[in-house]
């Protein structure tokens, strides 16, 4: 059979669903500086991401199961909406230097160390690229999730959304 | 013999919920449960919930439920714990065994909120030991630190399959498929995409034919299902694992309210019988009330919001509160309650849950 | 296996402060945790057989429902290991059957 892409039938949404939903910003903003990239594509009461935006980028309003909207010219890409999240959908890309920055939410250990070369993987858990570890964030108000950023190559900025585990057993 | 205005029957967090509205409004209540710590299902909760700040969106549900128990605590509630609630008799009397001794309780209202059960799923070797429920698997790690098992197959992609696969992953097991006998996945997008990320391939219309091993799993055998939901031969593979959690629902645990002699309605989405209860979650007996999963499957945060309306509701028929007090702690409850049960994934609840309503008015 | 850390719950504080006898073995075991986190932190998960086939049975629900865990504890069968707190000393057998009342050793 083949398999059918979407969120509903692989688990994540496809480009084609990216596209669409409001919470994911333009490769022009993108090239210019951080920016959060919200994959939210499902209607569901749920609105942290509003209250944790300090710049107020993020806009769900009511009823509460809209799609969170984000103004890519009000965000900074702080990445306090990374943890806010509870479905972990929420990430900050930054291609304005010369590699990509992707930051991430994570809450597996072990952790990896600033300047870890890691595995990186796609929204499927195939790893795509090696990238470096910049930073590994953990703030009280994150609660135990923590929030890494790691240095790939600029093709992957669209592509690349988590570390392969680390420690952990071997995946087929 | 023992007396108490409101008797609670399940600190989980329908349970608890109710029992904080009720001591708030000045009641006596006890809470009794028949397990060794209160909490119900909601200590085992360690990912952070959905909804708005008034549901407390962001905090994990362990968290949720320490602040619930210390609330109590601090309401002066009576907790009965190891307390198994067995017979509800007349006059509102509980009869319970606590510690290998037989009680009885005389209570004004009765709240029961017994919760509900994991449903199993018949298969060649499905009674090997290393098959078990997804919550069960749940229990085990994140409540007593202890893994199941190291190389899991997940049965089911309702949220609790995804839920506890992602759990299992953070406990050090290695979640080596989850296969929906749908085709298509169940619960939220956001639950599948972050076990898809850490590489565990989601099989829709996929089941299982046999579980191998002889004293306990060792592998499985799965294949696919056509649209007719019927297994296509050659489609059969083998995995290695030692483990199979089984998410194939949850049914309320409804003894209790068939025993008083509550009323019934049979509606499938909220997992088949559940108790007729009207707006104040009161049954079709007077004084008897049910809150939480017992009258139908949701998610926590309903529960806790059920629970706060049975609390309320009984202390106003106490007394406790005037009608107009009681109205506008009813409509901020049933508001949030609403906001909960929207959108693509709660619309159906919604309206199961006014099915059951208006079950109530049809027997006035 | 036991949990040591864990991103979300932290790292285990309790110590093993206790000992049961499973089937003439002992077991380290932390008082009070049910019995059946023991063993199955010990890699132990059959806990007894079905009285007319001896098929092998273990956790199933693990909140005291099901009662596919039980075991005789103390000489005493058909006791719920998932929600039976561990005491010291205690001693545990694998359930053949029905069991019987009054094996302790």
């Amino acid at each position: 059979m083949t398999q059918k892409i979407g969120v509903k039938y692989q688990g994540f949404p496809s480009d084609e669903e990216l596209a669409k939903i409001p919470g994911v910003p333009d490769a022009e903003r993108i090239k210019k500086g951080p920016v959060a990239f919200i994959e939210c594509a499902q209607e569901i009461p749920c609105n942290p991401c509003e209250e944790a935006c300090p710049y107020g980028a993020i806009q769900v309003g009511k009823p509460i199961t809209n799609l969170p909207k984000l103004d890519p010219k009000k965000c900074v890409g702080c990445g306090n909406c990374i943890a806010a999240c509870p479905g972990l959908a929420i990430f900050v890309v930054n291609g304005a230097r010369d590699k990509a920055e992707i930051s991430f939410p994570y809450e597996y250990y072990p952790l990896p160390k600033r300047g870890d070369i890691v595995d990186c993987v796609d929204r499927s858990g195939k790893v795509v690229t090696t990238g470096k570890v910049l930073r590994v964030v953990r703030a009280p108000n994150y609660d135990h999730t923590a929030v890494i950023t790691v240095k790939v190559d600029q093709e992957y900025i669209d592509i690349v959304r988590s570390i392969k585990r680390l420690g952990g057993p071997e995946h087929e | 013999m023992k007396t108490t205005e409101i008797a609670i029957i399940g600190a989980g967090p329908a349970g608890l919920s109710c029992a904080v509205e009720a001591a708030k409004a000045g009641a006596k209540v006890t809470l009794l449960d028949e397990n060794l710590k209160p909490g119900g299902q909601l200590f085992k909760q360690i990912h952070k919930f959905f909804g708005s700040r008034e549901h407390q969106a962001g905090t994990r549900g362990f968290r949720i439920g320490e602040q619930l128990l210390k609330e109590t605590e601090e309401l002066g509630v009576e907790v009965l714990l190891n307390a198994a609630v067995y017979g509800i008799y007349e006059n509102k009397t509980l009869a319970y065994v606590k510690d290998g001794k037989d009680h009885a309780l005389r209570a004004e209202r009765i709240v029961i909120a017994a919760g509900a059960s994991e449903n199993a799923l018949a298969f060649p070797g499905c009674t090997l030991p290393g098959v078990m429920g997804a919550g069960a698997a749940q229990t085990m790690i994140n409540v007593h630190r202890v893994l199941p098992g190291k190389k899991i197959l997940m049965v089911g992609s309702g949220n609790v399959g995804l839920i506890v696969s992602y759990q299992l992953m953070q406990a050090g097991a290695e979640v080596k498929a989850l296969i929906e006998a749908a085709p298509q996945i169940g619960g939220y997008g956001v639950h599948a995409a972050k076990i898809r990320r850490a590489g565990v391939p989601i099989y829709v219309s996929t089941t299982i034919k046999e579980a191998l091993g002889t004293e306990a799993v060792e592998g499985v055998v799965i294949h696919s299902l056509d649209e007719k939901w019927q297994p296509i031969p050659g489609t059969e593979r083998t995995l290695d694992v030692d483990t199979i959690c089984l998410a194939v629902g949850l049914s309320p645990l409804t003894e209790l309210a068939w025993m008083a002699g509550c009323e019934f309605t049979f509606i499938p989405p909220l997992g088949g019988h559940v108790p007729i209860h009207d707006e104040n979650m009161e049954t079709t007996l007077p004084g008897i009330y049910v809150a939480g999963d017992i009258t139908g499957v949701e998610e926590a945060s309903s529960a806790m919001e059920e629970g706060r309306l049975a609390g309320v509701a009984s202390a106003e028929s106490l007394g406790y509160y005037d009608e107009d007090t009681a109205k506008r702690l009813k409509d901020e409850i049933w508001q949030r309650l609403n906001s909960l049960r929207t959108g693509p994934f709660g619309e159906g609840r919604f309206k199961a849950k006014i099915k059951q309503l208006q079950a109530r008015r049809q027997l006035a | 296996m036991r949990i040591k850390h864990h991103p979300i719950l932290n790292d285990e504080t309790r110590e093993c402060n206790a000992t049961i006898i499973v089937d003439g073995k002992k077991v380290p075991a932390i008082e009070g945790e049910p019995i059946a986190a023991a063993l199955l932190a010990a890699g132990i998960r059959k806990f007894r057989e079905t009285p007319k086939y001896h098929k092998p049975r273990g956790i199933f629900c693990a909140i005291g429902r099901c009662t596919d865990c039980v075991m005789i504890v103390d000489g005493i069968p058909n006791v719920r290991t998932c929600v039976t707190p561990v005491r010291n000393g205690m001693v545990i057998k694998t359930q053949k059957g029905l069991g019987e009342w009054g094996e302790k050793s």
